[in-house]
């Protein structure tokens, strides 16, 4: 099969097989920031934002997202101009391994989109379901904190002083 | 506090930007050129002798390449433990046998055109076997009529008794003064056996590995690797190959824990490649990690201790039953730090005697993992100490204090259990345990509501806690090495083999290399793990980075201050005692006069007698300087239920000087959640086939942010000699206090002791019915 997909904001034009699973489709077209973490729907570390909602892409038929919106951790920020969240996630030591990484701070990217100012029991639901081994989640918490904190400054200092 | 400028500093990790952007790369992200994919048929039986495979209608499919079996593969007996050479662990492992020894063992392997079709192909493999009894139980392993896993004809000496013609994997033993003596002595004696379970590591990142011949003919291993060099002595001996053609680089690894020491997919890329000339690539599913790499192993411990009643403890008795699985990797050495890691906390126990034993079964492999044997000892020590602390009436933390090693203190346990050869009599240098009992017992309220058994509904709260000390390195046997060069703009290439897996360790060398040379941490560009590019280091293992190849890094980085020293006294015409470096520069003080590390570098390289300013250095070390932990459990047990909840869980770390102290509480962090859950819900089941039924994790539960308690960890200030700016280590000893802590917490709130873990609610709730705890 083929069709047409936004990824990143770019289009483009993947080939896949019926039964393919998304999370294979955008590795096998260099998207490798999405991670295989199970393949069972329980890891997040292959999750993605499917028309800005946080899906574990191993579990969605390339298929069913044909004309979708799909958004990777590269499609926030890069080296080079890193989102806050991801800046975020740096400086609250929340990365170790960084295989989790992607998935968590897409997580957080939808987290924040809806509940600027999230609680801390928020912010730990909003994680349930991507796994980490090596943190033990204290500083990932911390940062997605940081993170609100942060771009809610930013948007406070919008509205005072209007958005250029 | 630090008089350090960059040891010390919470400094940002190095790699970690590109981690968050996606850019970094792991094994599965390499892209190979028309690559042949690998699938393995695994064994259905527990204990089976393979009497025939055919697999011709496997090859005629379309786009197989290759079927891999017994018939085809020579036998080379090796261990995948992937340790030092010679390593301690029983060559009993060859790529293919006819024989399989545990649901899950390996059978054969396809090579194929596309991960479909060989995973299609292993379906159309035909295979007779014979079926033989299966060995679950490891107490009967050594019984007569046992059924045999191995035999005893493949033996090659490991450094300590092993006998596979009965099983025994490994034995070790050691015993001072006299038990005989110690029983009369005492007052009491308390005699109880502990069960830990099987743990599987969880690494996000499932085990992979790719290979192929590069441009030159050099057969290149990309894979998830803790130890790259270790890996290409074995694939070299394994596969037949030429240890100066092989070359193993290690690319981001997305966490290991021990689980990645093994080595055993490397040499079936590895095989594939240079059978077929072509690239080959393997990635195991979830699955496949739960059962077919390697697990915690499950270990029994009984102790036995006698008590005076002033508190003396007259005698102690440890017997360790160790179940290794079906083949015999790190049987030895993590049976060894059962007791080695463990018994010298109470040093002032005269008269002591430890047995342990590590026997086959027909069940998953053990292997390396995090805590490494000191994760089951300590879960029978701490406990038997609150019972005895509890039977005497003194409070469990004083009891601790009067018993614990001190600084100048000694054990003879640090002597007599090595790893697989003669340990090192060592003292204490450094030990603020007392300091971390005291924080952590503020931070819980212990002399608030330790004993007090607050109730709220059905549910009551209890508290306990643990203490434990690990090691860093193993002493007269790691080895790690540093290469440095300096560039034209004061910038430096530090190149070494140690493995970041994760921890961060490229990080916290480069901010000794950085400390050293008084520069800021962006000057030090770090490469590891490459065989063909950086010098030797044994990889991460046994707590062994931060304070052996620091070591390394540290003299390799002084040996290239003073070749800058050198130069610039040449520069400046002065003698190099009037010279300091710091900051960048090289001042001389006297004649306020100074040239800039660029000046030198650019000297160097560019005026006459040239030379690179370049060093390298390897660091071996006599000893192995214990952290020290102490760590505090809250509970609250359902008493309707036997739910456990875990409130707030405190860890309090003497790691010496923390080169890095965020990336080290990360790291007691990851240990103590990890540790918490093997605690309350992991759980390897098996059906009485020896068939593994957790193996997705909807079963085997590992903890969510969702699951966290409040989760407090504190690292104190100290400072080790002899370590590298005072710096001992902190990977793994976090991972021992969950299991005792808490169930030291459960007695104290219902009154029933967990001699089996995990501390699951149907568990708890049987105990609590045996004991007739009178809250149910
Ligand atoms: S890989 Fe998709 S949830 Fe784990
Ligand atoms: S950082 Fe390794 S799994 Fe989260």
């Amino acid at each position: 099969m083929n069709g047409k997909f936004v990824v990143n904001g770019k289009q483009y034009q993947f080939n896949f097989n019926s039964d393919e699973r998304l999370l294979f489709t955008l590795r096998n077209h260099g998207f490798k920031e999405v991670k295989n973490g199970c393949l069972e729907g329980e890891c997040g570390a292959c999750l993605i934002l499917l028309n800005g909602k946080p899906v574990n892409s191993c579990q969605v038929f390339t298929a069913s997202a044909i004309g979708k919106d799909i958004k990777t951790v590269k499609g926030i920020g890069n080296l080079h101009e890193p989102h806050v969240i991801q800046e975020a996630f740096v400086e609250a030591g929340a990365v170790q391994c960084g295989y989790c990484t992607p998935g968590m701070i897409l997580a957080t990217y939808a987290l924040l989109q809806n509940k600027p100012k999230p609680s801390e029991s928020e912010i730990k639901n909003a994680l349930d379901g991507n796994l980490c081994r090596c943190t033990g989640y204290v500083k990932i918490i911390e940062a997605v904190k940081l993170a609100a904190e942060r771009l809610n400054g930013v948007k406070e200092n919008k509205a005072l002083y209007g958005e250029k | 506090m630090t008089k350090y400028k960059t040891v010390g500093k919470s400094k940002v990790k190095i790699d970690s930007l590109s981690l968050a952007t996606g850019e970094s790369r792991f094994t599965d992200d390499f892209e190979l050129k028309n690559p042949l994919y690998l699938a393995i048929l695994y064994s259905p039986h527990a204990h089976a002798e393979i009497l025939n495979i055919d697999d011709s209608a496997a090859r005629q499919m379309k786009g197989v390449v290759d079927v891999f079996h017994y018939g085809n593969v020579k036998p080379i007996l090796h261990t995948t433990a992937g340790q030092g050479f010679p390593e301690p662990s029983p060559y009993d492992t060859t790529l293919f046998d006819t024989k399989v020894r545990f649901v899950g063992d390996r059978v054969a392997m396809v090579a194929a055109e596309s991960r479909e079709i060989a995973e299609e192909a292993i379906k159309h493999i035909t295979v007779d076997y014979k079926i033989l009894e299966p060995l679950f139980d490891p107490e009967k392993a050594m019984n007569e009529d046992a059924p045999q896993l191995h035999g005893p004809d493949r033996f090659t000496p490991i450094g300590a008794k092993y006998e596979p013609g009965k099983n025994l994997a490994a034995e070790v033993e050691i015993e001072f003064g006299d038990i005989k003596k110690g029983e009369r002595e005492a007052d009491f004696v308390l005699d109880h056996t502990y069960y830990a379970h099987y743990g599987s590591h969880c690494a996000q990142e499932p085990h992979a590995a790719i290979s192929y011949f590069d441009e030159t003919g050099r057969l290149v291993i990309v894979c998830t690797t803790q130890v790259p060099f270790h890996v290409r002595r074995i694939v070299s001996k394994v596969c037949e190959f030429p240890l100066s053609k092989i070359r193993v680089v290690k690319p981001r690894i997305g966490g290991g824990f021990g689980g990645k020491q093994e080595v055993f997919l490397e040499p079936l890329v590895a095989l594939t490649t240079i059978r077929h000339k072509r690239p080959a690539k393997i990635v195991l599913n979830r699955k496949e990690v739960f059962q077919n790499s390697r697990t915690r192993h499950p270990v029994r411990t009984r102790l036995r201790t006698g008590v005076k009643k002033n508190g003396e403890i007259t005698f102690l008795e440890m017997d360790s039953l160790l179940n290794s699985g079906a083949y015999g990797t790190h049987a030895l050495t993590v049976l060894s730090n059962c007791g080695a890691k463990v018994l010298p906390m109470f040093n002032k126990i005269e008269n002591l005697h430890f047995l342990g034993r590590s026997v086959y079964t027909n069940l998953p492999v053990g292997g390396a993992y995090r805590g490494y044997g000191a994760t089951q000892g300590y879960f029978a020590m701490n406990q038997q100490i609150d019972m005895i602390a509890r039977k005497l009436g003194v409070d469990l933390l004083e009891f601790i204090k009067k018993n614990h090693i001190r600084v100048g203190e000694t054990s003879g346990v640090f002597r007599a259990l090595g790893e697989g050869k003669e340990g090192v009599t060592q003292y204490i240098h450094s030990c603020k345990l007392d300091e971390c009992i005291d924080i952590g017992a503020r931070e819980i309220g212990w002399y608030e509501k330790r004993g007090k058994k607050i109730q709220n509904g059905d549910k009551i709260k209890g508290l306990g806690m643990m203490v434990a000390m690990q090691g860093s390195g193993i002493p007269m046997v790691d080895m790690g090495a540093a290469y440095m060069k300096m560039n034209d703009d004061g910038s430096f290439n530090l190149d070494i083999g140690a493995t970041d897996i994760g921890t961060g360790s490229d990080t916290i060398l480069a901010q000794i290399a950085a400390e050293v040379l008084s520069v800021d941490l962006d000057k030090i560009i770090v490469l590891s793990s490459d065989t063909d590019r950086t010098p030797f280091d044994v990889g991460a293992y046994a707590s062994s980075t931060t304070y052996v190849s620091g070591g390394a890094v540290k003299k390799c980085a002084e040996k290239i201050r003073s070749q800058i020293i050198s130069a610039a006294s040449e520069m400046m015409k002065t003698d190099k005692e009037n010279l300091e470096l710091c900051d960048g520069k090289v001042t001389d003080g006297k004649n306020n006069r100074f040239v800039s590390l660029s000046d030198v570098a650019v000297y160097t390289l560019y005026s006459e007698n040239q030379f690179q300013i370049q060093a390298g250095a390897s660091q071996i070390v006599e000893e192995s300087p214990p952290p020290f932990i102490a760590q505090f459990a809250e509970v609250e047990v359902d008493t309707k239920t036997g739910k456990v909840d875990l409130i707030k869980f405190v860890s309090v770390v003497d790691c010496g000087q923390a080169i890095n102290p965020k990336l080290a509480e990360g790291q007691i962090e990851g240990a103590t959640v990890n540790g918490i859950c093997y605690a309350l819900t992991e759980e390897y089941k098996f059906s009485k086939n020896g068939n593994l039924l957790t193996k997705q994790f909807r079963d085997y539960k590992i903890w969510s942010a969702a699951d966290l308690p409040e989760i407090k960890t504190i690292v104190v200030d100290s400072h080790e000699e002899t370590g590298p700016f005072g710096a001992k280590s902190v990977g793994e000893i976090g991972i021992n206090g969950p299991m005792p802590a808490i169930a030291n917490a459960i007695y104290d709130a219902v009154g029933v002791r967990m001699f089996k873990a995990p501390f699951t609610p149907a568990r708890v709730y049987r105990e609590m019915q045996k004991s007739g705890c009178q809250h149910y």
